[in-house]
């Protein structure tokens, strides 16, 4: 029987053949075509949940890479040290810290934006409300209010968390997870996704390693396992050891991010 | 909790499909969900209950497929699942970053009329 109006066809056309109308209900005439769309039926779909923040991610990159800018993603927990990375890096920035772009988000207060304006550097705050991560398009929006070719380098300094931002590519060259020295040499095991997805891994707060116990060995082998292409940095903002590396390995990147942009322009001619 | 914002992604998708499809009606919703994609399925559920309201995919059926994590190793070229949160080779443990399966966060297909 039909499932749309109850007319007595079948599907089986060797059962019964049945007229392709029939007018003796009470509706107007139809043929058994119309009522394919009021079957219910699949729709292949195949589309990532994120597949619009990923279009996004792409223009940053692509605006990133135009401008021979190198572009970090700063994930951690909150407290480990971010705000205090990037003040010093731009701090010891080669070109000044009129040269690095911060882009900051905190679900409230635009406290990390003036800590980072007050060393030089040029920094928007993004306020997420209750929102646990930055998304390409609010990153997108930043970038529209600042002067790109004035910079070269550019720091997304995440949400404070190290669940959700892992999930959201904001078209970073290169994604940098921090882990002080007081959160415990396991987390890498605990948050894989963040760790995975990881270019670099910095530990911070060195200088106190000794006096919290921090198992050094344990923490660099963890690491090791989940991310193990990924560059890691032992660092102290405090001290200022391991600045210097920090300072160099990213004069580096832009400089082969450079190198590579040049190589595609000189392609195309 | 970004599950909110995921959920309401989905629903933008299925819209699309569905109105593509001239669909009056979504009744089942089929994601894939991999272990590493820092998604909780059940927060996916509370969050969908509270974004279909008062749209065709109310009272529709989310159905969602699990993706294990796969890993190769690239020392044995066998492939791997690895067991709590490591990715370390059963056979020869040699730790792996090569991730074949588990990143996925897809909305795989809808049944519509």
């Amino acid at each position: 029987m039909c499932t749309t109006c109850g007319c007595a066809q079948v599907d089986s056309a060797a059962a019964y053949v049945a007229p392709l109308t029939h007018e003796t209900h009470a509706h107007e005439p139809h043929t058994h075509k119309s009522h394919t769309s009021n079957l219910t039926h699949t729709l292949a779909v195949h589309t990532r949940l994120l597949a619009k923040n990923d279009q996004f991610a792409q223009q940053n990159r692509d605006r990133f890479q135009a401008c021979g800018l190198l572009a970090l993603n700063f994930l951690s927990s909150p407290g480990s040290g971010k705000t205090a990375l990037i003040e010093q890096t731009a701090k010891v920035w080669g070109g000044g810290a009129e040269r690095v772009g911060v882009i900051v988000g905190d679900l409230a207060t635009e406290n990390d934006a003036q800590r980072l304006r007050s060393v030089g550097a040029i920094a928007l705050q993004i306020t997420t409300g209750s929102a646990c991560h930055l998304e390409a398009d609010m990153v997108a929006h930043a970038l529209s209010h600042l002067d790109l070719d004035s910079l070269d380098l550019m720091v997304i300094e995440n949400v404070g968390n190290l669940v959700c931002p892992a999930a959201y590519d904001l078209g970073e060259a290169r994604r940098a997870v921090l882990l002080s020295v007081t959160e415990g040499e396991d987390k890498p095991l605990k948050y894989p996704t963040a760790f995975q997805s990881a270019d670099v891994v910095i530990l911070t707060k060195m200088d106190i390693a000794q006096a919290v116990g921090f198992d050094r060995t344990s923490a660099i082998d963890n690491i090791r396992h989940m991310a193990p292409r990924a560059t890691v940095f032992e660092l102290s903002v405090r001290t200022g050891e391991g600045i210097d590396t920090w300072v160099q390995y990213l004069q580096a990147q832009r400089q082969s991010i450079n190198a590579r942009n040049s190589g595609h322009r000189i392609q195309s001619f | 909790m970004h599950e909110v914002g995921l959920m309401e992604n989905a629903l933008a998708i299925a819209l699309d499909y569905a109105a593509r499809d001239q669909a009056h009606r979504i009744h089942k919703i089929c994601l894939r969900v991999g272990a590493l994609s820092g998604v909780e399925p059940e927060a996916l559920r509370f969050a969908f209950d509270i974004v279909t309201q008062n749209t065709i995919a109310e009272a529709a059926q989310l159905e969602i497929e699990p993706c294990p994590t796969r890993c190769y190793c690239a020392a044995c070229q066998t492939e791997f699942e690895p067991v709590d949160g490591g990715y370390e080779c059963p056979t020869c443990r040699i730790w792996s970053a090569a991730i074949l399966q588990g990143k996925e966060l897809e909305l795989a297909s809808l049944e519509v009329s």
